[in-house]
């Protein structure tokens, strides 16, 4: 064994599911069963400023994290594999894809959902303001995603122009085609509507 | 295709330096699996069209992030996102190639989160392969994409061999064109190799689209001086203007000396598994002027050998046009 691989350092860096034990891993599971393998499932995950302690398993996707057992199911799963935007959360200011992040992936990292967009009064977030204002969702699956987009395009770039709104949202498919309503709505938001 | 919410039951590792994951990699070998952004990986998981019995994150390895200059060459790290790569001074002043490249790859999202390390490891996109049938790719004895019937219109022109699948990465031409060299770490200890010879087709290893082996980390990518500054042309054509892989791309580099062209490296992606370089056609350049004209009589070279399949004879003068445009451009 590598001298610089030290059993703390080792323990430290692996997380083992219920199936480790089948899965032929004898020696490190060996060296791990050392009663912090369990507890190794337990992180704290920062999501919309509160953290949450939450039991993940090794695999499981931010996204699933977020609606099943942390019930905030405004983020939505579209396609469940990176190509719809539905899933679209901040990841330190960051969106991303939350189906295809690993919740142990963003331990220590600010999370934001559309839950935790709008201020704590509840009023909601300018951008969200400005879609109801240019009726921007049909169906409104996808709007959550949308959202979560065009506040971190606003945060970074608060006065874009219609091309920059149509690049910041292109990772975000709506089925119902309103896309023009979308990108209105973010022009609103920024006070570019001509 | 049955959608799966979850993953199988799997075992994660967290490395936090490099040293560990070498380790652990080099103790797993074939029960391993390194991910970067895992946007490659966890499709391949959900789809149970391929397993793990333990994924190696290597997201948590500070030293493989970030792009610095190291005398004359850039070194980008593995781990570094593709949104970092197309946004990065250096690489937008010296390479700006690479940076159209990679801010080019599927979606904004994506890109925030896929590696270059992942980019050009990801595997390749052919459906039969990905839906888990036992292909030549898969082990298997046979290809069902290189048939009258099979679906095969983002297939390859050259160098198939059993398997014809195109490879899907949009940096890997412009690594190739640029002459950059992968990093490769293991236990072992370091090597350097050529981008083109880090790319493996089908005829030298059917299993692969890498030399990378179990054990082995692709740490940093290196891009020499050769190119700097040069005169770019990068154009990738696909079907949808995100999410989408390349129909056809291509990734060139010029030399001028005043009208004409000294020197040139022209590199086309997704026309087969790995990215072909024309190298007769930048011969054929060399010394001609940058024009139309020269266009018009270099490029019909450019597509030498190709052999269409039943539905992808359309990529073979999509191909020409790319190269003439990228010279009369």
């Amino acid at each position: 064994m590598n001298a610089k691989l030290t059993r703390r350092r080792f323990i430290k860096g692996v997380i083992f599911s219920g199936a480790a034990a089948t899965t032929g891993a004898g020696v490190y599971l060996a060296q791990a069963q050392s009663g912090l393998a369990a507890a190794e499932r337990l992180l704290t995950l920062n999501v919309n400023g509160q953290d949450r302690t939450v039991d993940a398993l090794p695999q499981e996707t931010l996204a699933h994290t977020l609606r099943y057992r942390l019930n905030l199911t405004g983020t939505k799963i579209g396609c469940n594999r990176g190509e719809c935007g539905a899933c679209t959360v901040l990841i330190n200011g960051v969106p991303n894809y939350s189906c295809s992040v690993l919740t142990h992936n963003v331990k220590g990292q600010a999370v934001v959902s559309i839950e935790g967009v709008k201020a704590a009064d509840g009023t909601l977030h300018p951008v969200q303001q400005a879609f109801v204002a240019e009726n921007s969702p049909q169906c409104g699956f996808c709007t959550p995603g949308q959202v979560m987009s065009a506040v971190a395009l606003l945060n970074n770039n608060p006065a874009p122009d219609r091309q920059q709104v149509r690049m910041a949202l292109s990772g975000n498919l709506c089925r119902c085609g309103a896309y023009e309503h979308y990108i209105n709505g973010v022009l609103r938001a920024a006070g570019q509507l001509a | 295709m049955p959608s799966h919410d979850v993953m199988p039951n799997m075992e994660l590792y967290q490395p936090a330096v490099l040293e560990d994951a070498l380790a652990i990699a080099d103790r797993l070998g074939d029960r391993g699996w390194l991910v970067g952004g895992g946007q490659d990986t966890y499709g391949w998981l959900k789809d149970r069209a391929k397993t793990t019995d333990a994924l190696i994150d290597l997201s948590g390895i500070d030293s493989l992030r970030g792009i610095r200059q190291d005398g004359d060459t850039l070194e980008i790290g593995a781990m570094t996102t593709l949104t970092e790569v197309a946004e990065n001074p250096l690489v937008r002043g010296q390479f700006s190639l690479l940076a159209e490249a990679s801010g080019i790859v599927a979606s904004p999202q994506i890109r925030n989160i896929g590696t270059i390390g992942g980019n050009v490891s990801q595997d390749v996109r052919c459906w039969y392969y990905r839906r888990g049938l036992s292909c030549y790719r898969a082990g298997g004895n046979l290809c069902y994409a290189d048939t009258p019937e099979g679906m095969n219109r983002e297939h390859a022109l050259f160098e198939g061999s059993r398997c014809v699948a195109a490879g899907a990465s949009d940096t890997a031409p412009a690594l190739v064109a640029l002459n950059a060299s992968m990093v490769i770490r293991n236990s072992g200890g370091e090597r350097e190799v050529s981008a083109e010879d880090f790319f493996v087709g089908p005829a030298l290893d059917i299993l692969n689209t890498t030399m990378l082996r179990p054990g082995d980390v692709l740490t940093a990518i290196r891009l020499p001086s050769d190119w700097r500054g040069a005169s770019f042309h990068f154009e990738k054509v696909a079907d949808r203007n995100v999410w989408d892989f390349s129909l056809v791309s291509i990734a060139a580099a010029f030399r001028l000396n005043g009208d004409s062209i000294s020197e040139a490296s022209i590199v086309c992606g997704a026309v087969q598994t790995t990215p072909r370089r024309l190298r007769n056609v930048e011969n054929a350049l060399r010394g001609m002027s940058k024009s139309m004209t020269t266009a018009e009589a270099v490029s019909p070279m450019a597509t030498a050998g190709a052999r269409a399949l039943a539905h992808n004879g359309f990529k073979i003068p999509l191909m020409r046009n790319l190269v003439k445009r990228a010279i009369a451009a």
